[in-house]
């Protein structure tokens, strides 16, 4: 059974079921059980749960970091939650030096399954550091597994098994994607780690997206439809580790490609796929690959600044049509109703 | 105190100089290729922390956790292994002499960034609360970490939750090259720091083995008993380089005097001469028991010899768990 539920409802769901299924899964982090819980993503869950698995926490992203490394190697499966990417950075050293090296550094006698959930923040004047998509940072460390949801059934399926995995997973959710809705399975359902979606079938080129990159994706894919081209669209989910397979089947089929990144453009995620799929394909593909990324700078607060600052659908219509050689009429094009610093008429600030 | 107990940390201490200086000695044939940050003249810490702690407590080190593994009780051979980078080394060669663990003893693991194992410590202590065991977190640190701001967050986090934890400060004046002095605020100690912030303190003499030994005891069982973290904090020495298996007096960032004013206080020498005028040891037992840790810990080095190395093509093995 299945039914449309939002992204963070989907969120809360995954929640449930596995402080069900397991009763060493915890919950904490800053402001899980205030009254707004973490965008209603942790509601109900202290209620259900108990103050000893689910709770709010000191203001020390480091420490609690340590912590949940901690209780994981004797048998706790810890989720944190952070409002913002931005907030996590204070615990780069417990991130990188212990968790994502435990199960190698110790000849994999011992492994650290926790889950960070992760908000990336975006428009209403989010800013420099409220809105950072810092995922090759992550991608680049072996031993982390870094996870992007791009819809509420992918947020439910990725999170059970982000949950369940024996190694620690960075979930990474664009908070655009919050509100939307989507059919989601009831009860425990999971998505494998480290599998790409194969979301549209097409023919003429292979778009690579990641997390909100792919409502931007499917927008513009409709409009493309109707001018009579057919895209491949490959949802990447998992950034670390890439389902390589995937991606090179369809750009052998298409022999071009296109990769949408939510992150800034010098080492992104996209650079790493492109050169990739160039190393592999090189002679099979018959224009050069492309990206479409943020620009190389801080994002700025300014309604004025980020007008142009976050390619939208239609900056992805004019790629492919470009490395298609084809003309489009921007008249054609429907552009989204909403300012262009909101996901849509939910989204009234403050953060 | 009981004899034996007395002997006990006596031997705990031989053993733990013994490696040490083997591995001195030792280390110019370039078989232990990996940094080494010997715990010599700090043993007693080791031993008598070692002792007071119960098989099941959990604990964890840092860089220098050589005396700590050996006083819990960690597998010579193996750490041995692990530092000449060989398949039998207790963390299969991909650690070194800084990422030592025995999960057989509660040896959880040590680690190399200063300040890192610390809120790990407070997680192994969390999960003990929530398993309501009478088991206690031990966490080793030297004076340095007392400065990352990792160790304020921990502090905090412990006494908030009241958590089973025993912060373990072995202050030895220096970090690295740098003494306290250009590091910590004058006539502020460190335990008085942490006992503002909500944990109660203690500060001790860190070369008699026996008084730290029965402080540690009595505060480990106000722990086990519920009592919350406590901080402990026992003055001592590092007699070797930093990183590496040389004296360093002669460069110029401490005194030649004060290392020997020091080496006056060895806790091993004054072990040795309080058991010789109690009549618990005499000199041909020592002697024996000098013998008997010399050959356990010439095993050890043959061990490590023999123990393969790790295969090449194994490098990736290891990245995930459940694979």
């Amino acid at each position: 059974m299945s039914r449309e539920i939002s992204f963070t409802k989907a969120i809360n769901e995954a929640l449930f079921i596995a402080m069900e299924l397991d009763k060493k899964v915890l919950c904490y982090g800053l402001g899980v059980d205030d009254p707004k819980h973490i965008f209603d993503t942790t509601i109900g869950l202290q209620e259900k749960f108990g103050k000893e698995r689910v709770f709010d926490m000191p203001t020390s992203e480091n420490a609690m970091t340590g912590v949940a490394i901690g209780a994981s190697i004797v048998g706790y499966r810890p989720v944190m939650v952070h409002q913002r990417l931005d907030f996590f950075l204070l615990a780069m050293d417990q991130l990188v030096n212990a968790a994502a090296k435990w199960h190698y550094m110790f000849g994999g006698q011992s492994s650290v399954p926790i889950v960070i959930r992760l908000i990336i923040g975006r428009g209403w004047g989010q800013g420099p550091t409220h809105s950072q998509s810092l995922q090759s940072w992550f991608a680049h460390i072996p031993g982390l597994k870094v996870v992007m949801p791009s819809s509420p059934k992918e947020a439910k399926g990725l999170l059970l098994s982000s949950i369940f995995d024996e190694n620690p997973v960075l979930f990474l959710e664009h908070r655009w994607l919050h509100n939307q809705q989507e059919e989601v399975p009831e009860g425990d359902f999971r998505i494998p780690l480290g599998t790409a979606n194969l979301i549209r079938h097409g023919t003429d080129i292979t778009i690579v997206g990641m997390s909100y990159m792919n409502t931007e994706a499917l927008r513009c894919l409709e409009f493309l439809k109707i001018q009579g081209i057919s895209c491949e669209l490959i949802d990447l989910r998992s950034v670390n580790p890439i389902d390589w397979k995937t991606i090179i089947k369809s750009v052998k089929k298409t022999k071009k490609l296109l990769v949408l990144d939510t992150g800034s453009e010098t080492g992104s995620l996209a650079a790493e796929i492109i050169a990739k799929v160039s190393i592999e394909l090189f002679s099979e593909m018959v224009v050069p690959p492309a990206r479409i990324c943020l620009p190389d700078a801080p994002v700025p607060a300014s309604f004025s600044l980020t007008e142009d600052f976050y390619p939208t659908s239609y900056d992805i219509a004019k790629k492919v049509c470009s490395m298609l050689d084809i003309f489009i009429n921007e008249n054609d094009f429907k552009h989204s109703l909403f300012p262009h610093d909101v996901p849509g008429d939910w989204f009234k600030g403050p953060f | 105190m009981e004899k034996n107990t007395k002997i006990e940390l006596y031997t705990k201490m031989v053993l733990i100089r013994t490696v040490e200086e083997t591995i001195a000695e030792r280390y110019d044939e370039q078989k232990m290729r990996c940094p080494t940050h010997l715990s010599t003249g700090q043993e007693a810490v080791s031993a008598a922390v070692g002792l007071a702690l119960q098989n099941n407590d959990l604990a964890v080190s840092t860089h220098r956790s050589h005396g700590h593994y050996l006083g819990k009780g960690g597998n010579i051979s193996r750490m041995i292994a692990e530092i000449y980078g060989k398949e039998g080394g207790c963390s299969k060669g991909r650690g070194g002499s800084m990422h030592l663990i025995d999960l057989s003893i509660g040896f959880m693991g040590s680690t190399a960034i200063v300040g890192n194992s610390i809120p790990i410590g407070a997680g192994l202590g969390l999960s003990l609360k929530l398993d309501k065991s009478d088991n206690i977190s031990c966490i080793f640190i030297g004076d340095g970490a007392t400065e990352e701001g990792v160790f304020a967050e921990t502090v905090n986090f412990c006494a908030q939750k009241k958590l089973p934890v025993l912060f373990l400060c072995e202050n030895n004046f220096y970090s690295v090259y740098s003494p306290l002095s250009v590091r910590q605020p004058e006539n502020r100690p460190i335990y008085k720091m942490v006992e503002a912030m909500g944990i109660p303190s203690h500060q001790g003499e860190g070369n008699n083995v026996f008084d730290v030994y029965k402080k540690s005891l009595d505060i480990i069982s106000t722990i086990r008993k519920g009592g919350g973290p406590r901080f402990l904090e026992f003055n001592t020495y590092r007699w070797r380089e930093h990183c590496g298996p040389n004296y360093d007096n002669h460069i110029g960032y401490r005194t030649e005097d004060e290392f020997l004013e020091w080496k006056k206080k060895d806790p091993i020498l004054l072990a040795e001469m309080q058991l010789l005028k109690e009549n618990i040891l005499t000199k041909q037992r020592i002697n024996s028991i000098a013998q008997v840790i010399k050959d356990k810990v010439n095993k050890a080095f043959q061990f490590a010899e023999d123990s393969p190395f790790p295969k090449k093509q194994d490098v990736f093995k290891y990245i995930y768990a459940g694979v």
